[in-house]
């Protein structure tokens, strides 16, 4: 995703303040020409002030706003060549399709036939062209937010912006306009910016993720990175589920290594971060990087292995969660695919288990 | 359940037998009387005629209507454009200021409008407020009167129909939803554009509706113009008046009455005609709820 051009989309050093309660703090942010960005957090955490302060509907209280190197602070929404998708998607309702769509190019006086022919392809592209007469009270919710995306993305802007525009559809339909989003983004070849609190449709559209919370990046990287490499406790948290260890620094290693007390027995933890003699640690596991083995089973001793007894197993399809509490007190959640050569994945309650883990899948942070 | 539908029944019919024995008979009673004829001592007699309804094509009935028309449309226009801005800044003001504002259109209401109509003469006449205000100002010299003119009575019916003109049209500013006018924006419309394209189509029924009631009463007021306008200030109110009263002659009076009658119809169809342009569906899923088959052109 490098752009020979630079970022095409720009904050430096950008706060918005309301009265004395601060939405965003101190962002600083790059977006490459082409990416698909999404920005994700919990309601309140301020990704959609981001959203608002790149198409000009809030000004910032400090800081700079570039649109493809340009300072845009003092550019007004209607001249900034960013266009949105919104929540609701803001149909106009006393025009047809074909007149909402052509909202854009008739402001930008554009002549008749060019619009003519430009509404008719961001129909098609959407799926909509025997539509173009109706009125958005006609439509399904499917279909009204596929007008809002063609009514924003044929006036060719150079960012389109997207504010959690799926959160009013049912399940099935947004898996469906997630693909389609995504396959629009590699038609056109321009920046998305989409701003969801669901951290499965940000990983499954995005190039890069930005986690938020309370005002203040948390994370910037791709959904692998965020998912697997998680640098703070809320980002852990926020995606998926997790499990979180406690340990205590034993002795420095070589590669980056740590001999350390988890949960009351040693093992080989790897991190990248730097740890003192001493120190206590969290270490992070998903639930699905955890091993269980029956006690009697013959891996189950091999290797260091935390002992714990079944709390409760559910049945969830493709796998099986299961609850665990651990000699330390500390309950945990694992989750086993059904597995062709190991059926033996049911477990009873109260059953005594060992729990591991492929050493170097941990992630450990510092304690606080 | 049944309590309650008993209750809907007997309410509604309650006011369907009033509309019906005070507005609706006497509205058929007027209509029949409009096709019967007259005599010095009778002010009716059972003997059909179009008599009446010819003698409103004389000229004289004619150029009272369209005074009255006239008059009434720009005292509407006026009332518009007067409270249209007002009507905005009420619907968009914090809730602080709204409740004082509304009480600068509902203070007028608490005093008798002919009490009213009269204040306006205080300023209008002859030495009166605003004569005595230009002067002081030094703009006007000497003594003048704007009695008894069509401003006057533009004025009276202007400031005395104001407010229901600012209601309805805040009612339908209040209603707006202002991410349209975000999404406007951000599709390139300025402020004015975005007001032309968005804001004023869709505020259309309370236009029209404020519009309706402002116009009617204007031309069916008969006090002001002959408080303001004088005497021998004849508007299609003050025409119906006076064949009833002093012209003693019901069936002419009943047939100008009419006349009106079926410009408010007239004008009742039109605004249904542009609320139903912003108004169809109102809620989107009714009509689909998934029943409808997806996307058609996708096959």
């Amino acid at each position: 995703m490098e752009n020979r051009n630079g970022p095409i989309l720009e904050m430096r050093g950008v706060s918005k303040a309301y009265g004395s309660t601060t939405a965003v703090h101190d962002i600083n942010l790059q977006i490459a020409n082409g990416e698909f960005l999404t920005l994700l957090g919990p309601s309140g955490c301020g990704k959609t002030t981001i959203l608002r302060l790149f198409s000009g509907f809030e000004a910032p209280t400090k800081g700079e706003l570039l649109l493809n190197g340009r300072m845009i602070n003092d550019i007004v929404p209607e001249k900034r060549q960013l266009n949105t998708v919104f929540q609701n998607y803001a149909l106009f309702p006393h025009m047809t399709v074909r007149e909402n769509v052509a909202f854009g190019l008739r402001m930008q006086r554009r002549p008749k036939d060019e619009i003519g022919q430009r509404v008719h392809e961001a129909l098609r592209m959407v799926h909509l062209e025997n539509f173009a007469d109706r009125r958005p009270a006609q439509l399904s919710g499917g279909q009204q937010q596929r007008v809002a995306i063609a009514r924003a993305v044929v006036n060719n802007p150079m960012v389109l912006l997207l504010d959690e525009p799926f959160s009013a559809l049912d399940f099935k339909l947004r898996k469906q306009m997630q693909f389609e989003i995504k396959h629009l983004q590699r038609q056109l070849g321009i920046t998305f910016i989409f701003v969801t609190h669901d951290q499965e449709e940000a990983f499954a559209m995005s190039d890069r993720v930005v986690v938020m919370n309370e005002g203040y990046i948390e994370q910037i990287g791709t959904p692998q990175e965020i998912y697997e490499e998680p640098e703070s406790l809320f980002v852990a948290r926020f995606v998926g589920e997790i499990n979180i260890l406690e340990g205590i620094i034993l002795e420095a290693l070589e590669n980056n290594s740590y001999l350390a007390k988890v949960e009351g027995v040693d093992f080989i933890l790897r991190t990248r971060r730097e740890f003192y003699v001493g120190d206590k640690a969290r270490v992070l596991l998903r639930p699905e990087d955890l091993k269980v083995f029956h006690i009697h089973e013959e891996d189950s001793s091999a290797g260091p292995h935390l002992n714990g007894r079944i709390n409760d197993s559910v049945y969830k399809g493709a796998t099986v969660d299961i609850s665990i509490t651990l000699d330390s007190g500390t309950q945990i959640l694992a989750a086993e695919f059904f597995n062709e050569d190991d059926a033996d994945i049911s477990y009873n309650k109260g059953e005594r288990v060992t729990v591991s883990w492929v050493a170097g899948w941990e992630v450990v942070l510092d304690y606080d | 359940m049944t309590e309650n539908r008993k209750l809907k029944t007997i309410s509604i019919t309650i006011v369907c037998i009033w509309l019906g024995v005070f507005a609706l008979l006497p509205n058929i009673a007027l209509l029949l009387v409009s096709f019967l004829d007259r005599t010095e001592t009778n002010f009716f007699i059972p003997l059909l005629t179009l008599d009446n309804y010819a003698k409103l094509l004389a000229p004289t009935f004619i150029s009272v209507l369209l005074k009255s028309l006239a008059l009434a449309g720009i005292s509407t226009l006026a009332c518009l454009v007067i409270g249209y801005p007002f009507a905005y800044i009420l619907a968009r003001t914090g809730e602080r200021l709204r409740p004082w504002l509304f009480l600068l259109i509902i203070i007028p209401f608490w005093t008798n409008s002919l009490v009213r109509t009269y204040s306006i003469y205080t300023i209008l006449q002859n030495n009166g407020v605003l004569n005595a205000l230009l002067n002081r100002l030094g703009l006007v010299e000497g003594s003048f009167s704007l009695m008894y003119t069509n401003f006057s009575v533009f004025m009276g019916l202007t400031y005395t129909l104001l407010p229901f003109m600012i209601l309805p049209l805040y009612a339908s500013i209040e209603k707006l939803d202002l991410r349209l006018l975000d999404a406007a924006k951000d599709l390139g419309a300025g402020p004015v554009r975005a007001f032309w394209h968005i804001t004023l189509p869709l505020t259309l029924p309370g236009i029209a509706a404020g519009s309706i009631l402002v116009f009617l009463p204007s031309l069916s007021l008969f006090y002001v113009p002959e408080i303001l306008g004088g005497i021998n200030y004849r508007l299609l109110g003050s025409f119906i008046q006076y064949y009833f009263s002093k012209g003693n002659n019901w069936p002419l009076g009943a047939a100008a009455s009419s006349v009106l009658t079926l410009l408010l119809i007239l004008l009742a169809l039109f605004y249904r005609l542009a609320s139903r342009h912003t108004d169809d569906g109102g809620s989107p899923v009714a009509l689909t709820g998934g029943k409808r088959p997806k996307a058609g052109g996708r096959a």
